[in-house]
């Protein structure tokens, strides 16, 4: 293809790009700016694209923009470290705070899939307490949903994604089959195994959005190890190749490079549309509802940036909690070397897993928990790895390169305690569209470091049990962002309901990571997702009681169906 | 200088260039990596030479190969304007933050030494660059950047990157390398498909070269 995605907008007179096929295109329903559409949603990945789809094939009328490009798998993704960083949001931002994020691959994503065009695939259910961790468990904050509820939803969103994993799982309440076995295990995965057995606690494969088998037009995963890159074979089932065809071949309109940098408000109270920069101009899109799921920095940043002088702190920030109670997760690592080759660079990197101490709370001096997998870090992450964790350069980083094939590492995805001193705020700069940019403000709490020690203690025995040698600790990493718009059953305490309305506007929604009152020590992909389907099923319901501002709901739905298509 | 292909011994990923390892889009990438000219485009020649010296230091490359040209590879990233995306609060954004690196660095060597780092024997060249790793370096040249933050974030995290795109340095680790459309069949422990670099084992590496002479 020549056409370049980064510049040029790929999705509009009345066609997207066909994810399935070299230089084909799928025909696209297109709205008018003029008419409201029912729902205009800003982000595409796990929560917005999930959404999209799910209202969409309700009949709802949904524009669904994203701020990066509208890539095509087969053509566009180069097998290198290099080239695939461009799937991040580079865009400008400030980090301060005791233990400021690293932002990028792990926890950011700029194109129409969002970060799932890069994600690990790792696909977790949260554990049923997690859902009720204050009354629970003793700390963090209660969601206002119920784990059976979500159960249900992740069994859609695991057949949606044709997840691949175990038989049976060895953590927490019954679940059915994983739709695809399975992945077999590389030689990192093995060592994992093997420490888990030798400390005698449980071990499996772990639950992964790549097909383990073919799905329609999509193979299954050759192994090639580019997981944390964009997939050039649609193995990996991301939302740029599962939620986002479903959304248009239902009548959804996708606008790529499309950058909304404002919702906007109507003196009655209610939101009208977002403006949005395309193709070089602010534009408007009219819209009976708004949804924001931009993730963690980029929905706290665009309900920070709507200020208006009614809601002068920003909007549906009456909690004044926009912003406030992000949280990363802990991604800390203990690596060493084995005599025999590894080679982790093959396969998912995280194919094997243990979750024994997210549900073991014995022996435990901190609250929370986390799991841990089996890593494999390409050689550019690698080479950065022990330059910057572990100081190396000059002739010492040469050499330990040499072992590359020989590494062996566990990491962990930990759960990080909600502080509302972690958080999201304006800063004075702007950004190439004069938007103010986000400053991310992040120190660990005590329990946060007891979590972490914990961790690395253990997983340094589990690789001691596989006779690794040149054990060391990687402490300063973090991965995913949560939280910075938290759900809740009380609108002083929280931003959005269950339903991820939000208490102020009832017109103005959100939709992603955002809205997580706790991370739990899992993966949030396929929690994210699964609410997203959750909220959908409920606006479908608020529609047919007339509790919403939607077209639909008022008319039939082959009326709907039959609304004219605009074309460009 | 240090013997560097000896674990994998005539093992070239760019062997497998038109195998099925390699697709369109990675080989239009890596052509374009392996293109570049070592002359600077975003650098001044001053600036240019002070990052090759630097370069030279943190991934120290052998006499018997044409070298990978890291500093004109970080160079093109600034020229593209590639960047990380976040930065400290006072911290200059990725291309700024060089400038004022270079200028602060060739500062304390004139300061310490009396001459620019390029003109620095390697050991007072280490001597700088450990100081700045620690963070000691401290002139007012350095302004809201620290020098380990400098270090750590900036300059040594684009070279070390740099450094490990290349085609040479994968050959050099026994990576497999880009692996789309054709990817891995064997993946456990101690199993290795014909396309992956065999290690030369205890001192005899007959077996090693003779399997990386034939990897495709």
């Amino acid at each position: 293809m020549s056409d370049n995605p980064l510049h040029v907008p790929r999705a509009s007179g009345g066609r997207a790009p066909d994810v399935f096929r070299p230089g084909g295109w799928v025909p696209m329903r297109q709205y008018r700016e003029s008419e409201p559409v029912d729902f205009a949603i800003v982000g595409t990945g796990a929560g917005g694209g999930t959404l999209a789809c799910k209202l969409a094939e309700y009949g709802f009328s949904v524009v669904a923009l994203d701020a990066g490009p509208y890539f095509r798998p087969l053509e566009d993704f180069a097998s290198d470290e290099s080239e695939q960083t461009r799937l991040y949001w580079t865009d400008d931002r400030i980090v301060d705070g005791a233990n400021p994020l690293q932002l990028g691959g792990n926890n950011s994503g700029k194109a129409v899939g969002g970060s799932t065009v890069h994600f690990a695939m790792v696909s977790l259910r949260f554990r049923p307490e997690w859902f009720k961790s204050r009354t629970a468990l003793g700390y963090g904050a209660d969601w206002p949903l119920d784990w059976r509820e979500m159960w249900d939803y992740y069994t859609e969103v695991e057949q949606a994604l044709k997840i691949s994993g175990p038989v049976t799982y060895p953590w927490g309440p019954p679940r059915p089959r994983y739709p695809y076995r399975a992945h077999p295990l590389n030689g990192a995965a093995r060592a994992l195994a093997k420490g888990c057995e030798a400390l005698g606690i449980k071990w499996t494969e772990t639950p992964l959005a790549t097909l383990s088998a073919p799905r329609g037009l999509a193979h299954p995963c050759v192994y090639r190890g580019f997981c944390v890159a964009g997939c050039s074979t649609n193995a990996k089932q991301s939302a740029l190749v599962t939620w986002i065809p479903r959304a248009i071949a239902a009548g959804a309109e996708i606008r790529d490079l499309a950058m909304v940098g404002r919702v906007e408000v109507e003196p009655s109270g209610l939101v009208s549309g977002v403006y949005y920069h395309r193709d070089g101009a602010w534009r408007f899109q009219r819209a009976r509802n708004v949804v924001v799921a931009g993730y963690a920095i980029e929905t706290p940043r665009l309900l920070l940036n709507s200020a208006t002088s009614r809601f002068p702190d920003g909007l549906a920030n009456s909690s004044g909690l926009v912003g406030k109670n992000l949280m990363a997760q802990s991604n800390q690592a203990v690596w060493g070397r084995l005599e025999h080759e590894v080679r982790s660079y093959k396969g998912p990197p995280s194919l094997a897993i243990t979750e024994h101490w997210n549900y073991e709370d014995k022996g435990k001096d901190f609250f929370g928990g986390y799991s841990y997998m089996s890593q494999g870090p390409l050689p550019q992450l690698w080479a950065n790895t022990l330059f910057s964790a572990r100081g190396l350069w000059g002739e010492s980083l040469v050499e330990a390169m040499k072992d590359y094939n020989h590494v062996i590492g566990l990491k962990i995805v930990g759960e990080m305690l909600p502080q509302e001193s972690n958080r999201v705020t304006l800063a004075e700069e702007v950004d190439q569209y004069g938007l103010r940019i986000p400053r991310v403000t992040y120190s660990w709490c005590d329990n946060d470091k007891r979590l972490i020690d914990h961790s690395l203690n253990f997983m340094g025995r589990a690789l001691e049990a596989v006779d690794a040698r040149d054990i060391w600790t990687q402490d300063d990493d973090t991965c995913h962002l949560n939280g910075t718009a938290r759900m809740g059953s009380d609108a002083r305490t929280s931003v959005v309901d269950a339903d991820c309305r939000s208490w102020d506007i009832p017109n103005l929604w959100i939709c992603d990571g955002s809205v997580f009152p706790t991370v739990g020590g899992a993966n949030p992909s396929l929690t994210i997702q699964a609410i997203a389907c959750r909220t959908a099923d409920r606006i479908r319901v608020l529609a047919q009681r007339g509790e919403l501002n939607a077209a639909v709901g008022r008319r039939s739905p082959l009326h709907q169906r039959s609304t004219e298509v605009h074309r460009s | 200088m240090h013997e560097r292909r000896d674990r994998y011994p005539e093992y070239d990923v760019l062997a497998k260039w038109s195998g099925p390892s390699w697709n369109d889009k990675t080989r239009e990438v890596i052509a374009r990596r392996l293109s570049i000219a070592p002359e600077p485009r975003f650098f001044t020649r001053d600036e240019y030479d002070t990052v090759v010296a630097i370069a030279h230091r943190i991934v120290p490359q052998p006499a018997g190969r044409p070298p990978v040209p890291i500093a004109a590879l970080v160079d093109r990233k600034l020229h593209d304007r590639i960047m990380d995306g976040f930065r400290g609060p006072g911290v200059p954004r990725d291309a700024d933050a060089w400038r004022q690196g270079l200028k602060a660095l060739n500062a304390e060597a004139s300061a310490a030494y009396g001459q620019r780092f390029a003109a620095l024997p390697d050991g007072l060249q280490d001597k700088l660059l450990r100081a700045a790793q620690c963070g000691e370096l401290k002139s007012a040249e350095w302004g809201g950047l620290h020098s380990d933050a400098f270090f750590k974030h900036r300059m040594g995290r684009d070279i070390v990157l740099a450094y490990y795109a290349h085609p040479t340095a994968w050959s050099e680790i026994g990576w497999g390398g880009p692996a789309s459309p054709r990817g891995y069949v064997r993946l456990d422990i101690d199993e290795r498909d014909p396309w992956e670099a065999a290690e030369a084992k205890d001192g005899s590496d007959a077996a090693a070269r003779r399997s990386n002479r034939r990897v495709r």
